[in-house]
């Protein structure tokens, strides 16, 4: 899988809980119907928002439960990556998990106006503003995550292993 | 070099002598913790990857907490079938529909050791902590991972310190502590670290209260929330585990990041106020906020002396007509303690509901739902908005006793003038 994600930006704020991508009481919806509440807390996210599009989010984003629901709704919607300030680390661990690309960044909420369009290049924990031209180095994530988010997962490795392959 | 708590525990879970803050290792662990939801989402991936048996059934404690008894048919279905599943593989350390919530019996039944390294597919996985056992929250797929493996990947975080001092006055206890520290440092002042809790302020809380601070270490980022294990612990593990059980802390020369510290002689009953559970406030700062819903209980105040609390301030007096209390023990354990020592019965003539050993409201789905507009206070961890139900109700988070003297006002009310 490619490890430079580009798309439409999407923005929120600090302290998104899980409990906002991931309602409790949509849980149990087909998919049709759940898709709708996710981030309800932005008007025109859930009805508006494209396969492709990107994250960027403020400080702590996904605390609260560590439902693996939330990343991977959003995935199932096509969101590209998360990129943030910081995140809480069972939202953070759970896209690492299911192959959602992630990045804490100091500084990229700043860098991002909703409708920008961003690249990240993953790898090499880069993330860039294509609309403004501006540009931020995050920190590297471990080579082992890298290596788990481009096999699509850790259930991936798990096969993998399975197999006697690495 | 001195290690801290979370160093010493992926140390030697990584077979590693030392380890350092930013390291990536690979962790065994001892114990791994599934509910009716993350063991069943866990079980079925992991067959689906192809393993059939899980690493080490010893090793993996179940319990269906989250819809008890089963409110669906599709929940009927899942509890029929890890009852079967669990028996395949082995699993003895199985707890059943009304045994009691996962973080309640996990350590109840002897499971968490000082030391020892525990993941579990729920947030609040950290409670164990206040044993002295590394405990974190992981996803589904993560669960299925360890079920199959037994061994995960870590980032060894940094530590942070809570130094607590001086005397908890009457009225207050470990909720108010807990509440206290989120509101004062914000929900990120341990984000992705280990959250130690020292000092003699600390040494003095029954490990009860222990567990509310560690099971709310979550809530302010922690990846652990640990207390040193001393003989509090030795002696709450006595009678619950045959394994020996050793004191546990940090090296003397263990470096942290931050060291705060906490005079709690001065602490007011606290109150996290909607919508978020930093959103901290004394008691006497509130103001008229009436409440339609008070509930007692959830990992986070289930316990006997946090419904002991409780009973002490409804003892005599009724629920306001406004207000409808929901009861819910942690435990069965738990109730059959309520039960001898008189509690339930006063919480039955003050007007409580008692309702089965589970989560209950606390996620917002079943057992006290509220609605658009009202209002509730909850022993509970968390507030977001529409967590107990509406996104159009109010969430307010306290101790046992302020719930207690908020559910006989009617609003949200001063336990301490109930205990002169």
């Amino acid at each position: 899988m490619g490890m430079i994600v580009t798309g439409k930006v999407w923005k929120f704020g600090d302290s998104i809980p899980t409990d906002f991508i991931a309602p409790g009481f949509a849980l149990a919806l087909p998919w049709e119907e759940r898709r709708k509440h996710i981030l309800h807390v932005h008007k025109t996210f859930a009805q508006q928002c494209q396969p492709g599009d990107v994250i960027v989010a403020g400080s702590n984003f996904g605390c609260g439960s560590s439902r693996e629901e939330a990343p991977a709704d959003l995935r199932q919607l096509g969101i590209g990556c998360v990129v943030a300030e910081s995140f809480a680390r069972t939202f953070f661990r759970n896209c690492v998990a299911i192959g959602l690309p992630v990045m804490s960044c100091k500084g990229v909420s700043g860098m991002f106006k909703e409708g920008d369009r961003l690249e990240l290049d993953f790898e090499n924990a880069q993330v860039r503003n294509l609309t403004t031209g501006q540009e931020l180095k995050g920190p590297p994530l471990a080579p082992d995550l890298v290596n788990i988010i481009r096999r699509g997962g850790i259930l991936e490795l798990l096969k993998s292993e399975k197999q006697g392959m690495r | 070099m001195g290690m801290t708590m979370a160093e010493k525990v992926l140390a030697r879970a990584s077979g590693r002598p030392v380890v350092v803050p930013g390291e990536f290792v690979t962790a065994n662990i001892d114990i791994l913790m599934g509910h009716d939801r993350s063991f069943y989402s866990g079980y079925v991936e992991m067959v689906k990857c192809g393993y059939e048996r899980v690493w080490d059934p010893e090793k993996i404690v179940v319990a269906t907490d989250h819809s008890v008894p089963a409110a669906d048919i599709a929940f009927a279905d899942r509890h029929r079938k890890i009852r079967e599943w669990v028996k395949q593989q082995g699993i003895k350390s199985f707890y059943d529909v009304g045994e009691g919530i996962c973080h309640q019996v996990l350590p109840e039944k002897g499971h968490a050791l000082p030391g020892s390294l525990i993941v579990g597919g729920d947030s609040h996985t950290t409670t164990y902590g206040a044993l002295g056992a590394a405990g974190t929250g992981i996803g589904n797929s993560e669960v299925t991972y360890v079920m199959a493996k037994g061994s995960l990947w870590f980032m060894v975080p940094e530590t942070i310190r809570f130094i607590l001092k001086g005397t908890l006055p009457q009225g207050t206890s470990g909720k108010d502590i807990i509440l206290n520290i989120a509101g004062r440092y914000t929900v990120e002042v341990a984000q992705y670290r280990s959250a130690e809790f020292a000092g003699p302020a600390a040494g003095a809380l029954s490990i009860g209260q222990r567990m509310t601070i560690s099971n709310m270490g979550v809530e302010i980022g922690a990846k652990f929330a640990l207390f040193e294990a001393d003989e509090k612990t030795i002696a709450y593990l006595k009678e619950r585990t045959h394994q020996t059980v050793n004191p546990f802390g940090p090296d003397p020369d263990a470096r942290y990041v931050q060291v705060y510290e906490l005079d709690v002689s001065s602490l007011e009953p606290q109150i996290a106020c909607p919508h978020n559970i930093d959103n901290v406030k004394p008691v006497s700062q509130i103001g008229d906020v009436p409440v339609q819903q008070a509930f007692l209980g959830s990992c986070t105040n289930g316990r006997e002396e946090d419904l002991e609390q409780a009973a002490a301030i409804l003892k005599g007096k009724k629920v306001h007509p406004g207000t409808r209390l929901l009861v819910i023990a942690a435990s069965h354990e738990v109730y059959t303690h309520l039960a001898k020592s008189g509690v339930v019965q006063t919480l039955l003539e003050a007007g409580a509901m008692i309702c089965p050993s589970s989560c209950g409201p606390c996620a917002g789905t079943k057992m006290g739902v509220i609605g658009p507009g009202e209002t509730a206070i909850s022993t509970t961890n968390r507030n977001f908005k529409g967590r107990m139900g509406s996104p159009e109700g109010f969430v307010y988070l306290a101790s046992p006793a302020t719930v207690a003297a908020s559910a006989i006002e009617g609003k949200i009310a001063d336990p301490r003038k109930y205990l002169r």
